[in-house]
């Protein structure tokens, strides 16, 4: 196996007196796609926002390619450009056409000289089913199109992995679908992920393995099939037993 | 009603009177050339103080909203500058700043009564326009911002691109209506003695016993500050078609 693309060590966070995060340990592999699964409140956005930098940690470290990112020496901007969020309400750029908001931040960041970054925003637009509305303002199109923006927007810079928060949790059900297949095609062509997600179904198919959260510990890891199928822990038989009920799996 | 209220007031006893006093032909002709280029003086003023307003207002504004611990000391001297300046009737402030900065003795521009009375506006203004970007930038989500810093932008880079503009855009309405305001405030500065259009009309009334110098000088006012609006509701209504 290749050395990982993300560590996180021991990695824990509290908002006020909440601890949200209490000492999580994940590592991600080149290529590698990792649901994280668990209740709402269970730490998964937390964590996710902990690895991009936009919340700080209070202790642990977080390993990029080997190199520490929590350190308050290393600049976050230069960590956030090799990583791509996804965020859950989408979050696009409301006052500029779907193409700029694709190309902004590899043109800001000095990445791409803008011809190429147009030509890439161009092409994978039109590779996610978006072609014909680069000029479009981000509220002319669907939930499910701003969706598949705001991942083609993470993936144009090339990210060393792709961080989604609950990219389908916003969007009515006949519009996931469409989603999911992007989030698919990119984990085809070898993007490292980690994804946290209430699409069982989905996290099963895609991910290679599968972390449940609860209380902000990792409690159980393991593959798809063993940790849905038979979960080791009372914590996880609890929550899949909830979501069966609930009509989810 | 309109048509009523006019008969009563074409009608009036004194109307004759008054359409000589206030609606002279012969006094308009004879001092609007005078308070036509005493005017320019007030456009002059307008354009250099909206300058600075609008730059001094957004750094205001920028420190009010900024989240850092260490800036709070100078985050609490912008809240007590809005404080102070907003809470001053402008004509005021024209008066102390410009007769009383003179009575420290300086020389040169800073004792110019028109130097004097714009610095006196911005500092109103500025403070006005202040809280104006401040309600545009608070208006933005944070999440915004984090979208911003995500695709990999600098925290300025995401202020100059993602929160100002649309920021900005959402305080139009409010940031026309201190420009107006301003426009016509620029008249103030007569109270230091600078002929401005307001005071040369003044000056010309008082001389000819005819108040139509002061319409004269009202209507070139309105000839700026109406088109002026005008023109800023069609820019947003074509900024805005594209959103």
């Amino acid at each position: 196996m290749s050395s990982p693309v993300l560590e996180i060590e021991g990695v824990t966070k509290s908002f006020g007196d909440r601890l949200v995060l209490d000492g999580i340990d994940l590592s991600i592999s080149e290529h590698e796609a990792v649901a994280l699964i668990g209740a709402s409140g269970s730490g998964k956005s937390t964590l996710l926002r902990c690895i991009d930098l936009l919340e700080e940690i209070d202790d642990g470290d977080i390993y990029l390619d080997g190199e520490v990112i929590t350190d308050p020496a290393v600049n976050p901007v230069s960590v956030r450009r090799r990583l791509g969020f996804v965020f859950q309400a989408f979050n696009l750029f409301p006052h500029m056409s779907v193409l700029d908001n694709v190309t902004l931040g590899a043109v800001r960041s000095g990445a791409m000289p803008k011809q190429e970054a147009t030509d890439r925003g161009r092409e994978l637009l039109d590779r996610f089913g978006l072609g014909g509305r680069e000029a479009d303002r981000p509220d002319q199109l669907s939930g499910g199109q701003q969706q598949r923006v705001a991942l083609v927007r993470a993936f144009a810079s090339r990210p060393r992995a792709l961080l989604l928060d609950e990219v389908t949790s916003a969007l009515d059900p006949e519009l996931v679908g469409d989603v999911l297949e992007a989030v698919r095609e990119m984990k085809d062509e070898g993007m490292t992920m980690i994804i946290a997600t209430h699409e069982m179904t989905f996290a099963r198919e895609v991910a290679d393995r599968i972390a449940f959260l609860h209380e902000g510990r990792i409690v159980e890891t393991g593959t798809p099939a063993k940790v849905m199928d038979s979960p080791e822990r009372p914590e996880t038989q609890r929550f899949l037993r909830r979501l069966l009920a609930g009509g989810r799996i | 009603m309109l048509g009523g209220l006019a008969l009563l007031v074409f009608t009036s006893s004194g109307w004759p009177d008054v359409q000589e006093t206030f609606f002279s032909p012969e006094a308009f002709r004879t001092s609007f050339p005078d308070i036509l280029r005493a005017f320019w003086l007030d456009v002059r003023m307008f354009v250099a103080v909206e300058v600075v307003v609008l730059i001094l207002g957004l750094v205001i504004a920028l420190i009010r909203t900024s989240l850092s611990p260490a800036l709070f000391p100078i985050r609490a001297l912008a809240a007590i500058y809005c404080d102070l300046f907003r809470g001053v009737p402008v004509i005021l402030l024209v008066y102390l700043i410009g007769f009383g900065i003179p009575t420290l003795g300086v020389t040169g521009i800073l004792a110019e009564p028109i130097f004097l009375a714009c610095v006196a506006l911005s500092l109103a203004y500025s403070a006005y326009v202040a809280e104006v970007y401040r309600a545009g930038i608070s208006s933005v989500h944070r999440t915004q911002t984090d979208s911003a810093l995500a695709v990999g932008l600098t925290k300025f880079q995401a202020l100059r691109h993602v929160v100002l503009p649309q920021a900005v855009r959402r305080v139009r309405p409010p940031l026309l209506n201190d420009f107006i305001s301003l426009q016509k405030d620029v008249a103030l500065v007569s109270v230091l003695g600078v002929q401005e259009a307001f005071r040369v009309a003044q000056i010309d009334s008082q001389s000819s016993f005819n108040y139509t110098p002061l319409i004269a000088a009202a209507l070139l006012y309105l000839a700026v500050t109406i088109p002026m609006a005008r023109i800023l509701d069609y820019i947003a209504r074509k900024q805005d078609s594209v959103v």
